[in-house]
């Protein structure tokens, strides 16, 4: 946990401690009876260890019924932002064949996969992407034709860099952009390596990949 | 028999419907689940429950006719549309899986702590499936009405809330993620949206079911178990706090709603 979320939290705790004389309980008297329900109810299993309950301050200011306020989630995003690593050698597509077996497979992370196997991507669970897969989730935007309805005709020309650019900053986290989006942060959370994304970056914006070729 | 070519007819119908475009294959689908509903295998588990609900067992070796599930001693019928609710003999909050342990416990001495331990699918969690599929479907066609007057109730629901929208693990994920928002899929399966009524016979009205892809009875713990899998989190215990608190707020989030339970899923 970073410095700043434990001290945000011991802020939470003491601001509940203060209020627990009140007769009616308050979002923060529910909040540390939350804590401690969840602290007794889940035990760890496999690699899924409690430390999964800990929540970093972005999931901490994304838990509530409404998102944040405009200025937390900027600053969030901004914090998210900061941390994104970028390709050390410049190089961000691999494989869309291999970018495709990653977006079908939904295995990794759970208490029943085992430790130190690689993660699939899961992007078919929420996404549309080659136009022969018709089973895919809607839980986020269809992705079918990402890189040509963004005009990327070479991947590698500087004029197609804010769109490459974007594309990895969003799959390695994509709370850069939107504090509270429900996709996973791929690469901060170390979900995916690099070179996984790179295959998932050919996947969405190389010309050859299924997902821009016209049917 | 009649059943299994039923599904295959289906299984066929579906697997058509899906080469020709999205619509036609959930149409497919709706059709598939339809034909099964005639013929829902939870039934067995249904007149199994009921058997084993009387069935002298334990060593207590009594039945579990005078176990109180919130409607009296005894009562079984209109229970499972007003749990989770208070019991003044326990001093908690408790879902019907919390509640038949405490029956099982208390009337047949056998061990509460030992079956919640138990991995869904063996031993007596096996007999907890049949008599939650029993209970169920007693209250089949009834509406949710889960008792809010006591401040347990009401701190249990809000306490499910915030265990609802609870954001962890390395996919940042919360119930909300995927039941947070109406008529999304997870690939062709359909999300009931859980923060809002979700309607009759969907989410908790529906659960226990039985899983066509399975061939298992699910409870509403197990349901949730496989959730919480699924999201990255560790292993929520059987019956405990959490789960309860989310079978609160779920279950009054859908008041009014019909139940349908045990329900057939894919």
């Amino acid at each position: 946990m970073s410095r700043r979320a434990i001290l945000i939290r011991s802020g939470l705790l003491a601001a509940a401690v203060s209020s627990a004389c009140s007769s009616t309980p308050t979002s923060q008297d529910t909040a540390r009876q939350t804590q401690a329900v969840l602290q007794s109810s889940f035990r760890a299993q496999g690699i899924a260890t409690l430390e999964r309950l800990n929540q970093d301050e972005l999931q901490q200011a994304c838990s509530g019924e409404s998102p944040p306020p405009a200025d937390v989630a900027k600053r969030l995003e901004a914090a998210q932002r900061a941390a994104i690593q970028w390709p050390a050698d410049g190089l961000y597509l691999g494989d869309w064949k291999r970018g495709e077996a990653l977006a079908q497979s939904g295995r990794g992370m759970t208490w029943n996969d085992a430790p130190g196997v690689p993660s699939g991507g899961n992007c078919y669970n929420c996404h549309q992407l080659a136009p022969a897969e018709i089973s895919y989730g809607t839980l986020g935007p269809s992705l079918l034709g990402y890189g040509r309805l963004r005009g990327v005709a070479n991947p590698t020309d500087p004029v197609a860099a804010p769109v490459v650019e974007y594309t990895w900053g969003k799959l390695w986290n994509a709370k850069a952009y939107n504090a509270c989006s429900g996709m996973p942060r791929f690469g901060h959370a170390g979900v995916l390596t690099p070179a996984q994304i790179r295959d998932l970056m050919a996947l969405l914006l190389d010309p050859q990949s299924p997902v821009n070729r016209l049917p | 028999m009649t059943l299994l070519r039923r599904a295959l007819v289906a299984t066929a119908l579906a697997a058509s419907a899906g080469a020709h475009a999205q619509t036609s294959t959930a149409e497919g689908i709706a059709q598939y689940r339809a034909l099964l509903a005639d013929g829902n295998p939870a039934e067995l588990w249904e007149a199994k429950g009921e058997a084993l609900w009387k069935q002298r067992r334990g060593p207590k070796d009594a039945s579990l006719e005078s176990c109180d599930l919130g409607q009296g001693a005894g009562v079984v019928k209109g229970a499972f549309v007003r749990l989770p609710r208070w019991f003044s003999d326990t001093r908690r909050v408790q879902d019907l899986e919390s509640r038949l342990l405490t029956c099982m416990q208390v009337q047949q001495g056998l061990d509460a702590a030992a079956i919640a331990a138990t991995p869904f699918g063996q031993g007596e969690q096996v007999t907890l499936e049949a008599l939650v599929a029993f209970v169920a479907a007693e209250s089949r066609g009834m509406k949710f009405a889960l008792p809010q007057t006591h401040p347990e109730e009401r701190r249990m629901r809000e306490i499910g809330r915030q265990v609802f929208f609870y954001r962890g693990g390395p996919y940042d994920f919360a119930c909300a993620s995927c039941h947070g928002e109406a008529g999304k899929r997870i690939r062709l399966q359909e999300l009931p949206h859980l923060s809002v009524n979700p309607g009759d016979g969907v989410g908790i009205a529906a659960w226990p079911a039985y899983r066509v892809s399975s061939g298992e009875l699910w409870s509403f713990q197990r349901r949730l178990n496989d959730c919480y899998r699924q999201q990255r989190f560790p292993y929520p215990g059987y019956a405990s706090d959490a789960t309860i608190a989310l079978g609160a707020y779920l279950g009054s989030q859908a008041d009014g709603a019909v139940s349908s339970a045990p329900a057939i899923k894919r």
